[in-house]
């Protein structure tokens, strides 16, 4: 049996020195391939739970397995370059450097992983291939960032992620700056150039309409438990 | 990559980034310029006088003979007599010796009695020697040659009537025998510019009927009588002296300083420009103190514009943690912003400096006599430029370590 994309088990987690979040999660697991959109109210632990996963913060106990990994027992750098290595990241919003190039901005992370580079072939044609499937104009690589729509700037962070095909992508609420419209075709895109990946993806919403499209939908009450210590 | 996604966010926030950089320039420009002005006033200083292998007068403090010798300040306390000037211009290591008289004066100008040789062997500024490009030089008993502060100052033009008066300050005029103006020197910036020159025989003819200080009453020779007399002087207040081999300087003024028939001191004016300079460069250390304040100010107002921008830069720093870098990336970016930032006030800054003395050379030249060579930037002035990109470099690791620890702490969300 192959190795799950994301394991997570008895994790527990606080806020450092913060009057907020604790998080007590016990169990959750993603197969690879497969899409799950994480329900969730906002101050639900969500984005906590992906900066878990992410390895951006780490556990107080238990352990997070990404794609085989205990990134609870990398060293702090080696856990930023398993990220570029393996993660692809799609925020809500002001995912882009708005002073930098399209281009710059979709090899950003190819800057800190080598492995992933070197996946991505000629880097450069692939930034333009996926700008190209993801319906993005033929000049938007050396516009700036700034200068994109939202929906274009959505997109592009797309093809960020995705770029050196990561074994998983964690997206946050990546449909809730745009419009209905935009909204369906960007989910679209994004489904269709995951699944050429073959990579996984964790989406974060509050939005259930979405559900439909995914292989599985989580409540994140059913997997986390959270309290407020400043409460 | 890096460097290019750095370069693109000062870019980005041209307006500020341009203010710091202005503010890093002229601070630099300011320093730099002190410091050539400084370099340029201490060469100028020291390129008063050159050429002159020693200064010989009554034996007094080195400072002093070359404060009234060559600076006309002060005032000699004995004289060295005309048979000791003799004895030193015989000697055979002297190549030439030119006799100096002072003690009289016009208005609030000195006068010095000397020779045609002085002319001909007085240099400033590494070689340069005293040009007359109007009139001539010392020709008649009564010429007199003035330097181009007296003609600017007094508006007088060759030709003109000049009276000498006795002493410093004095009401007693020499006014029997007045001098024309031959010739005017050109601006020099030396004290020549402030002198009026004569000749050692007018300076006996003026006080042939003169003695102890004041003129015998009832006695005024003709000036007719007075050119057929011999006019050697008796004594002299300071000679200048060259010698055949720079290698004899130290044995000749070994010779002069023990001479057995009265008490001389002979010194190198070199030396002694060097010991002067220690006594008014204080004041250049305190200008210099200022200026680097004042690239400091800047330097902090760099980091105080740093801090303040990075609480609207916590997203993008989120993007950078996101996509893999290490806070020590996050860290290693701002100080690179800071270096460049401050690297571009620094090149700047060496620009105004440059355009600045194209522009005031000339004027700076003639103003204030101080000459500010154009030329490549020194290695100590390099290395100054370096002092300010690697002091703006650890400065931004304050605002650098606050974002370091900011983008550990917000992970991936900023809650804005």
């Amino acid at each position: 049996m192959p190795e799950p994309a994301v394991a997570l088990t008895d994790i527990v987690f606080s806020w450092p020195g913060r009057a907020g979040l604790s998080l007590a999660c016990p169990t959750f697991g993603m197969a690879r391939g497969e899409s799950v959109l994480l329900i969730g109210a906002s101050g639900s632990g969500k984005s906590t739970l992906l900066s878990l996963v992410c390895g951006i913060v780490v556990a107080d106990g238990g352990s997070v397995a990404v794609d085989g990994t205990d990134i609870g027992a990398l060293r702090a750098g080696a856990r930023d370059r398993f990220r570029a290595e393996r993660i692809g990241v799609i925020f809500q919003q002001f995912n882009l450097l708005p002073y930098a190039h399209v281009s710059d901005n979709i090899l950003l992370p190819l800057h800190f992983a080598p492995e992933r580079r070197a996946r991505a072939g000629d880097a450069g044609q692939a930034a333009a291939r996926l700008c190209a499937e993801l319906g993005l104009p033929r000049d938007i690589l050396t516009t700036q960032a700034g200068r994109l729509s939202v929906g274009q700037q959505q997109r592009v962070a797309v093809a960020r992620a995705l770029i050196g095909a990561p074994p998983l992508i964690v997206a946050d609420e990546p449909t809730s700056a745009l419009d209905a419209a935009t909204q369906d075709t960007f989910l679209d895109l994004l489904f269709r150039q995951t699944e050429a990946a073959g990579s996984s993806l964790l989406m974060v919403s509050h939005d259930e309409r979405l559900g439909a499209r995914f292989d599985r939908v989580v409540r994140i009450e059913d997997i986390v438990t959270t309290e407020s210590r400043a409460a | 990559m890096i460097l290019r996604l750095a370069i693109g966010s000062l870019l980005a926030r041209a307006l500020t980034v341009g203010m710091t950089v202005l503010a890093i320039a002229l601070s630099v420009a300011l320093f730099l310029g002190v410091e050539k002005l400084r370099s340029g006033a201490r060469a100028s200083f020291a390129d008063t006088i050159s050429g002159t292998d020693l200064i010989v007068g009554a034996r007094s403090g080195s400072v002093q003979l070359l404060l009234y010798s060559v600076f006309r300040i002060g005032n000699a306390t004995n004289n060295v007599t005309w048979e000791t000037y003799q004895d030193i211009a015989a000697r055979p290591e002297v190549d030439w010796i030119v006799p100096i008289s002072l003690g009289d004066s016009h208005r609030q100008f000195r006068v010095m009695g000397t020779t045609q040789g002085f002319f001909a062997h007085y240099r400033y500024r590494s070689g340069r020697s005293l040009d007359i490009p109007d009139g001539h030089g010392l020709e008649d008993l009564y010429d007199a040659v003035i330097g181009a502060d007296v003609a600017a100052t007094l508006g007088y033009a060759v030709g003109d009537p000049i009276v000498v008066s006795h002493g410093l300050a004095s009401f007693a005029a020499h006014d029997d025998q007045p001098f024309r103006v031959a010739g005017i020197i050109a601006k020099t910036g030396t004290p020549v510019d402030r002198t009026v020159i004569v000749s050692l025989e007018a300076l006996e003819a003026i006080h042939v009927d003169w003695q102890g200080g004041a003129q015998m009453p009832g006695q005024s020779t003709p000036v007719e009588v007075i050119r057929t007399m011999d006019l050697t002087p008796s004594a002299i207040t300071a000679a200048l002296v060259g010698v055949e081999s720079r290698l004899q300087i130290f044995g000749l003024q070994r010779w002069i300083n023990q001479y057995p028939e009265e008490p001389l001191l002979a010194i190198l004016p070199g030396v002694a420009l060097g010991e002067l300079w220690q006594i008014v460069g204080v004041a250049e250390t305190a200008l210099l103190g200022v200026s680097a304040m004042v690239v400091v100010t800047a330097l902090l107002g760099m980091v105080a514009m740093i801090f303040s921008s990075l609480n609207e830069r916590r997203r993008e720093m989120a993007i950078w943690r996101a996509m893999g870098a290490r806070p020590a990336t996050i860290l290693g970016l701002l100080v690179l912003e800071a270096m460049l930032m401050a690297a571009a006030g620094a090149v700047l800054g060496l620009a105004v400096v440059y355009l600045g003395l194209v522009v005031a050379q000339p004027w700076v030249d003639s103003a204030f006599g101080i000459w500010l060579p154009i030329e490549l930037p020194a290695v100590r002035e390099l290395w100054a430029l370096a002092g300010v990109i690697g002091a703006g470099a650890l400065a931004s690791l304050l605002p650098a370590l606050r974002a370091y620890r900011l983008s550990l702490a917000d992970g991936m969300m900023v809650r804005t």
